[in-house]
């Protein structure tokens, strides 16, 4: 038996690695994909008053502080008595919806055009340098591509400055709504601002996007639609007449048939239908629905889930485009892991529709911005995430201390579906192979990339992530090890 | 000449917050010095944008934690540009945002980094004694630097960083 072990070093958490074992013969017996989840934060906010949460939770994570912030400020909303996410003044959630969207829109262009499409511009197999915004603007051909995923990004971080207030430890969203209004000249700057700089051009660009996917899919077919595949169940919220929605709604799973498995239920409940299994292997969390088991109840979360799991989009251009993406499957449940492409540009797209629509909404340049009601102990706060579904849950009790603080985060609810495309992955190119080769490494490195997995923690001076692989014998005897 | 002091980190992070805690105290000096050529400005990691946000600047200091155990209390170096990325995904080098703003704009800036040595990562919004002390060192070695560029130019101010440089 041999053991192929694809390790980042040097980490103190949220570090991942690959093993894959091989039997004499050369077949894969066993893959797993180890990420080290850091579970101390849910100890750590234990003892704080409950109104600080929305604050300190974006120590956790660099890389999504939006997405912690405003989670822990809607299970706080129901700590306050504004109740679960729609009890908000209009100000209050405009407000919030315009700081996610922009945090949605620069998350997933970063996704896309940083690390996604050089993989498919360059190809799979191509040398990794290159593989990136970078290669993306020395190539001639490509330039236009770097600056748009610049402009794109700068476009999305300006949004959320305005909302959270600043760029480190926003301070927008407090518990039962919002601290400030948009000002008169932000609406000027973010609307109508000299190009590239406004919202025109960030759809424009979006769409661009969406037609350099589809015109690699038609000429890539089997890539798209056949790297990594696998059937599984989707989860993540929509809201309750159906819609695609990212900040706020109700539960809904589907299975790989498109069945109903969770129906529309109140997250607020989610401990009634969400577990969590420890496997000995692993340091993170295994979720699944109860009522399908341990063994067959997980699930997907991410933009592929949710366009498996909404109705339509509330946007007619994005909504033009999901008609596509479904059709494509023939409005079955698409399966296709590098599909989270399509469907991430897809919530760029609506993500920008969704900014012009807010940034035209006069509700958040005056209005109200709090409301309150009867204290509750408990409360829970969703939202999608770009990765996926975020939970946040806290009990506080009568001295507005926080007594207890549970989190799931996307990464953890994709454990099992990565684990998965890591495998079908590793059969397809390792089975037989005696080494790792560049573009073996690759194609593992694409496989969990589609996923956009939060590898990283806050603490980014530890986070500094080479990738290892190593093969060794079943006497743990080191027969390769590249490092990357 | 726009000088531009860019510090990156986690400041909830306990020693990880050094780099931005080092732009807040240059921005509140300069502030009070009135030195407007100087504008500071930080974030939790760098990333793609900050290409386009360097190139308006003639000289970029960056400053970030750092671990290296080499590095006593800090150290001033000279980016040069690099393709080199790590599989962290979500964020990208100071010497690749140099770089992409090369490549992408006609005037990148000089630019360099300052290591400051950290020791504990917790969740806390303190620095360590140690790495507060390395802050204030920091400080004392980069305040004449940067007020003497009010006097010289470009190529002058420079030279005198790039004689601070180990």
């Amino acid at each position: 038996m041999r053991k192929i072990t694809i390790e980042p070093v040097t980490r103190v958490e949220g570090h991942g690695k690959v093993t894959i074992m091989q039997d004499d013969k050369g077949n894969i017996t066993q893959t797993r994909l180890h990420i080290v989840e850091f579970r101390g934060f849910e100890r750590f906010i234990q003892g704080r008053p409950y109104w600080e949460a929305a604050v300190v939770v974006q120590r956790l994570c660099g890389i999504c502080p939006v997405s912690h912030h405003l989670a822990a400020a809607k299970a706080m909303d129901v700590v306050v008595g504004a109740g679960a996410g729609d009890g908000l003044t209009p100000t209050g959630e405009k407000m919030r919806r315009l700081m996610h969207y922009g945090q949605i829109f620069q998350s997933h262009v970063l996704h896309f055009f940083h690390l996604a499409s050089p993989d498919l511009l360059f190809g799979i197999d191509a040398d990794p340098a290159i593989r990136n915004v970078l290669g993306l603007a020395v190539t001639p051909e490509f330039t236009d591509i770097a600056v748009q995923a610049v402009m794109m990004r700068k476009y999305g971080q300006e949004i959320i400055k305005a909302t959270a207030g600043k760029k480190i430890h926003g301070t927008g969203a407090i518990p039962g709504g919002i601290n400030k209004h948009l000002t008169q000249e932000e609406k000027e700057q973010f609307l109508n601002g000299p190009d590239p700089m406004n919202i025109d051009k960030m759809i424009e660009w979006a769409h661009a996007g969406l037609d350099l996917l589809k015109g690699f899919h038609k000429a890539n077919r089997a890539i798209i639609d056949d790297f990594a595949f696998h059937e599984s169940s989707h989860l993540s919220l929509v809201r309750k007449d159906g819609a695609l929605d990212l900040y706020h709604g109700v539960l809904r799973a589907v299975d790989t048939n498109g069945n109903r498995i969770l129906d529309d239920v109140d997250y607020q409940d989610y401990l009634t239908y969400i577990d969590e299994e420890v496997r000995s292997w692993s340091y993170m969390k295994f979720p699944y629905l109860r009522s399908i088991g341990k063994k067959d109840g997980w699930y997907r979360v991410g933009p592929l889930a949710r366009m498996n799991t909404c109705d339509f989009i509330d946007s007619p251009l994005a909504q033009k485009e999901f008609e596509l993406f479904r059709a494509y499957t023939g409005g079955k449940v698409n399966n296709h892991t590098m599909h989270q492409h399509w469907a991430r540009l897809i919530e760029i797209l609506h993500s920008a529709e969704e900014m012009k629509r807010l940034l035209n909404d006069p509700d958040l340049y005056s209005g109200e911005l709090t409301t309150s009601g009867a204290r509750q102990s408990e409360g829970v706060g969703l939202i999608e995430a770009p990765r996926g579904t975020l939970f946040h849950h806290y009990r506080v009790g009568e001295d507005d201390l926080i007594e207890m603080a549970n989190l799931i985060v996307s990464t953890t609810n994709n454990n099992e579906p990565m684990n998965v495309a890591v495998n079908k992955v590793a059969v397809a190119q390792m089975t037989g192979q005696r080494e790792i080769t560049e573009p073996m490494m690759n194609a593992v490195e694409v496989a969990i990339r589609a996923y956009d997995p939060c590898l990283s923690c806050a603490t980014h001076a530890l986070g500094r992530m080479p990738l290892e692989v190593t093969i060794v014998d079943q006497d743990n005897n080191v027969i390769d090890r590249k490092l990357r | 000449m726009k000088i531009l002091i860019y510090g990156y980190g986690n400041p909830g992070r306990r020693d990880d917050g050094l780099g931005v805690l080092f732009a807040e105290a240059i921005q509140s000096w300069a502030a009070d010095s009135e030195l407007d050529y100087i504008c500071c400005d930080s974030n939790y990691q760098l990333n793609i944008e900050d290409a386009d946000n360097i190139a308006a600047f003639d000289i970029v200091v960056f400053a970030d934690a750092t671990v290296e155990e080499a590095i006593e209390d800090f150290k001033l170096t000279r980016l040069q540009p690099s393709a080199k990325q790590s599989f962290t995904m979500h964020s990208v080098s100071p010497e690749f945002v140099l770089d992409l703003s090369a490549r992408l704009t006609e005037t990148p800036p000089e630019a360099y980094l300052l290591h400051l040595r950290g020791f504990e990562w917790d969740f806390m919004a303190k620095l360590t004694d140690k790495a507060a002390s390395n802050l204030t060192a920091a400080l004392e070695m980069m305040k004449p630097l940067l007020s003497s560029a009010e006097e010289y130019s470009l190529a002058t101010t420079v030279d005198l960083l790039n004689n601070y440089c180990r």
